[in-house]
């Protein structure tokens, strides 16, 4: 039953977005502008220098790209579970649980965000750009990795989603918390891994696997040495991180979903 | 609080790494800055963010979309007025909570640009309290469009999602194109953040960077005393 539901419920949230037109084109806008914000400071930055990190302007585009499409494709979906403190706090959550389907899916098609398909196709137009000007001897393996890393890419970023709106289930006011997690690795990503400090390298690439999201998938596509000396194959292994990431997620969020009590009223 | 302490410091991480890595490809300087200076700019900036609430919460367009206005209207005070001593009184709470932990956290854990004149300390505080006016101002307006707009999300959103960088959040002004940096000098928006950093960096003349302030400020209120004389013509009570 379930797999008719699902496409019903997002068929109708996507026709309540496109009811307000004019709403939904400013909405739009405001998406592409964030995405090209983003990508006018790496152009101020490289207006003063040559590299970053000893990668050129369109090698760290290529990495903002991937980053950019991978966080608007899981935003669309996962963006929704900013919104599990006020399902909480308020006991709708109850809802949820009484529904013959899982939580998770219920949440994550409650509000499909449209409107992040901005930032998704300027996104995607950096990466036709820049995987057009950076040096890449093309094979079919690496027209696959293309591919596969911004899927890969929003998978984790999903996982990281719910791991950290999880917390909410203990600490109802735990968004900002969450946002530092799932905000800020887009930002991380977007940038050669290399120019981080050790603990927060540590802690945004590898322990939240955002280095898998754009850093090694483009340094195996560049052909490129790792500078902090990983091997080459690891730029391949993004898929597994993205399974993996999905699994660790799967069982936070059952984890933390006993730990939920209703409001009581 | 706690929360919100810990994504403002590591958003202030992640900035300043990305900046330190182009100064050390730079060779250690770009513009005005050093690396001292850039980690003051950005603890001061993360610390602004919250003081001068450069994103605010929209509550009064929500209230104009609701009808709730029209009680906040008949009240005896002037509402731009009265909003603005609210948001003075946030500010003086900020100032605690907002502005002071990022930057102690920064002058701690970083090397920090002292100013060479301790007469700056006060100057940066008055030009942080008129950063907040302006900041008010910009808020006010966005929030007043909703009496024209009703649902003036859009523009909200592009506020939120621009003030960063015209402001001066993101990366220095100055390490703009020359163009681009007139342009946006000639806008407000350096205001709100930019300049009092700069005051207290001694980048460029604080008699001017004040006077542009207090300019805009003026300027600002004024359009949102104008605005909301026309706004109010416009609201139509119904029933009791």
């Amino acid at each position: 039953m379930a797999e008719f539901i699902y496409p019903k419920l997002i068929g109708a949230k996507l026709r309540s977005q496109l009811a307000y037109r004019a709403s939904f084109a400013v909405d739009f806008v405001s998406q592409v502008l964030a995405q090209c914000y983003e990508l006018i400071v790496i152009l101020v930055l490289f207006s003063q220098v040559n590299a970053l990190g000893g990668f050129t302007r369109d090698e760290v585009l290529l990495m903002y790209a991937f980053a950019g499409a991978a966080f608007g494709v899981a935003d669309l979906f996962a963006g929704q579970l900013d919104n599990l403190p006020t399902y909480i706090r308020t006991g709708s959550f109850d809802v949820l649980l009484m529904r013959p389907l899982g939580t998770l899916p219920q949440i994550m098609c409650s509000d499909i965000r449209l409107r992040r398909i901005g930032r998704i196709t300027s996104a995607l137009g950096v990466m036709i750009y820049a995987l057009t000007h950076v040096p890449i001897d093309w094979t079919p393996a690496k027209v696959l990795l293309t591919i596969a890393t911004p899927l890969a890419g929003t998978v984790i970023y999903s996982s990281v989603w719910v791991v950290a709106c999880s917390i909410c289930f203990w600490i109802v006011e735990g968004r900002e918390f969450a946002n530092a997690v799932t905000y800020g690795s887009n930002s991380f990503t977007s940038y050669p891994i290399n120019v981080y400090s050790r603990p927060l390298r540590w802690v945004m690439a590898f322990v939240v696997p955002g280095a898998f999201v754009a850093y090694y998938p483009s340094l195996a596509l560049l052909g490129k040495q790792d500078p902090l000396g990983l091997p080459g194959w690891v730029g391949w292994t993004s898929p597994l991180v993205a399974a993996l990431a999905a699994v660790v997620a799967g069982l936070v969020w059952r984890f933390a979903v006993r730990h939920y009590r209703g409001t009581g009223s | 609080m706690l929360a919100g302490m810990t994504t403002n410091v590591v958003f202030g991480l992640l900035r300043l790494a990305i900046i330190a890595a182009a100064l050390k490809a730079a060779g250690g300087a770009i513009a005005d800055y050093d690396i001292a200076a850039i980690n003051t700019y950005v603890w001061i900036g993360q610390g602004l963010l919250g003081f001068v609430l450069l994103w605010g919460n929209n509550e009064l367009a929500e209230r104009v979309r609701s009808g709730d206005v029209v009680v906040d209207l008949y009240r005896p005070w002037h509402l731009q007025g009265a909003l603005l001593a609210q948001d003075v009184g946030r500010g003086g709470f900020a100032f605690l909570t907002r502005l002071a932990p990022p930057m102690a956290f920064g002058m701690l854990l970083f090397p920090f640009q002292f100013p060479e004149n301790p007469a700056r300390w006060p100057l940066f505080l008055l030009s942080a309290t008129i950063a907040l006016v302006i900041s008010f101002g910009v808020r006010f307006l966005v929030e007043l469009s909703a009496f024209w707009l009703l649902d003036n999300r859009g523009l909200y959103g592009f506020w939120n999602v621009s003030s960063g960088l015209l402001c001066g959040l993101t990366v220095p002004i100055a390490f703009f194109p020359e163009w681009a940096r007139d342009a946006l000098w000639a806008s407000p928006f350096p205001a709100l953040l930019q300049a009092p950093i700069d005051v207290f960096l001694g980048h460029g003349s604080v008699a001017k960077l004040l006077l542009y302030q207090v300019f805009w400020a003026a300027v600002i209120l004024g359009i949102g005393h104008v605005a909301l004389q026309r706004a109010v013509r416009k609201v139509v009570v119904q029933g009791g």
